[in-house]
């Protein structure tokens, strides 16, 4: 009974794993808004005022 | 030791779609495994950091700063902005190629002492991972750096991540003792990068500093090999000291640091550069050489070991001092070029 209970419940992660996949979700997480930051600045230099002329 | 599941399917490729939601699967479907080449999904266990240090970030410190030094002292301005992203995307593709070189070697990396605690030989990373990771990182770089800088930079960040992979990594670093002389090239080619994102077309100048590291290559690794030999042996890779003996290495390291000595000094005897980086040059490259020479005079003496060490140390700073008195004389015989 108590080893059908385990298998529903699933792989069961330690708390190493929880905490290592926290950091690593945050990482991603920095890096991808970094990158939003990264690419937004590079279109602004790029562009320039230029950003604005698009035909309508 | 990481957590591993393998999914009992004929092929791996089937498992892999039940990760899109085709199939489903319940706890009796699955069984542990062990095996990290068979395994299907993996628990990681990899922190932050693994990722990171399948990076190389040593290596890659030196390939930023010698892109940086390319990029300052191409004619063309480039704005600042602009010149952060390229050197990113130059640092990032270093990392890209340093992941796929550990997700190749990792196998020759477990038996060596100096690399064994690298993730994927220490379990923390599988290969598969570091594969996926080190692609990513190749075509998002390559891509980005054509975007921000000019596709003729982005080209020559793709042919260096390949070379190193494809060319050294996968062919010359076990198939011949000039492995580390023909691969420098790949660690060569960040000035020319570097200059090429600011300029859109490559020069004299930036071949320069290309021949220089290319040069510097194999007296800095052969001076690692000396006090390594047993390592490389063990793993089966042919460097020199273990095909043509340690004699010849000396001599070797001798005479690619009096071929060094004059390359390092050609901006300055070429005219792009100005006394002060002809005369760290010609100091910095007698040093090497008479470090090189000590090495051979010494011999199999404990003194000579020593020395080996301290010219492959020395090496780094030759480098480093190099490039950064490159720049510095650059800022100051010509103001408003570059960057600043």
């Amino acid at each position: 009974m108590d080893n059908n209970k385990d298998s529903e419940k699933g792989i069961v992660l330690t708390e190493e794993q929880k905490r290592r996949r926290r950091a690593r979700s945050i990482a991603i997480a920095v890096v991808l808004g970094a990158l939003v930051l990264l690419f937004y600045v590079v279109t602004i230099v790029k562009l320039g005022p230029g950003v604005l002329r698009r035909p309508l | 030791m990481k957590h591993l599941i393998s999914i009992k399917l004929a092929d791996a490729a089937m498992a892999a779609s039940g990760l899109t939601g085709r199939h489903s699967y319940r706890m009796t479907d699955i069984a542990a495994d062990q095996n990290p080449e068979t395994a299907v999904f993996a628990i990681s266990e990899a922190s932050v950091g693994d990722y990171v240090a399948l990076m190389k970030p040593r290596v890659m410190s030196l390939v930023v700063f010698t892109a940086l030094v390319g990029l300052m002292v191409a004619p063309s301005y480039l704005h600042p902005v602009l010149g952060f992203a390229a050197l990113l995307c130059i640092a990032i593709g270093a990392g890209a190629a340093g992941a796929l070189n550990m997700w190749f070697d990792a196998d020759v990396d477990a038996v060596m002492s100096r690399t064994a605690r690298r993730p994927i030989p220490a379990g923390r990373v599988l290969p598969r991972e570091a594969l996926a990771f080190g692609m990513t990182l190749a075509f998002g770089s390559v891509a980005v750096l054509g975007l921000v800088a000019n596709w003729l930079a982005a080209t020559l960040l793709a042919f260096t991540i390949f070379f190193y992979v494809a060319i050294y990594t996968m062919r010359l670093k076990r198939a011949t003792p000039q492995n580390i002389v023909i691969g420098g090239a790949a660690g060569a080619f960040p000035p020319v990068i570097g200059w090429t994102a600011a300029e859109g077309t490559i020069g004299l100048e930036p071949v320069l500093m290309f021949l220089i590291i290319f040069f510097w290559t194999p007296p800095h690794f052969w001076a690692l090999s000396l006090w390594r030999a047993d390592d490389y042996a063990r793993a089966g890779i042919p460097m020199l000291p273990v095909v043509a003996g340690y004699p010849e290495t000396r001599r070797q390291i001798l005479l690619y640091s009096m071929v060094l000595a004059p390359v390092g000094a050609s901006p300055w005897l070429l005219g792009y550069s100005g006394p002060l980086y002809g005369v760290t040059a010609m100091v910095a490259g007698a040093v090497m050489i008479w470090l090189s020479f000590r090495i051979k005079v010494l011999g199999d003496a404990d003194e000579g070991d020593r020395t080996a060490k301290r010219l492959f140390g020395v090496s780094i700073l030759y480098l480093f001092v190099l490039f950064a008195v490159l720049l510095i004389d650059d800022r100051l015989g010509a103001p408003g070029r570059g960057l600043l």
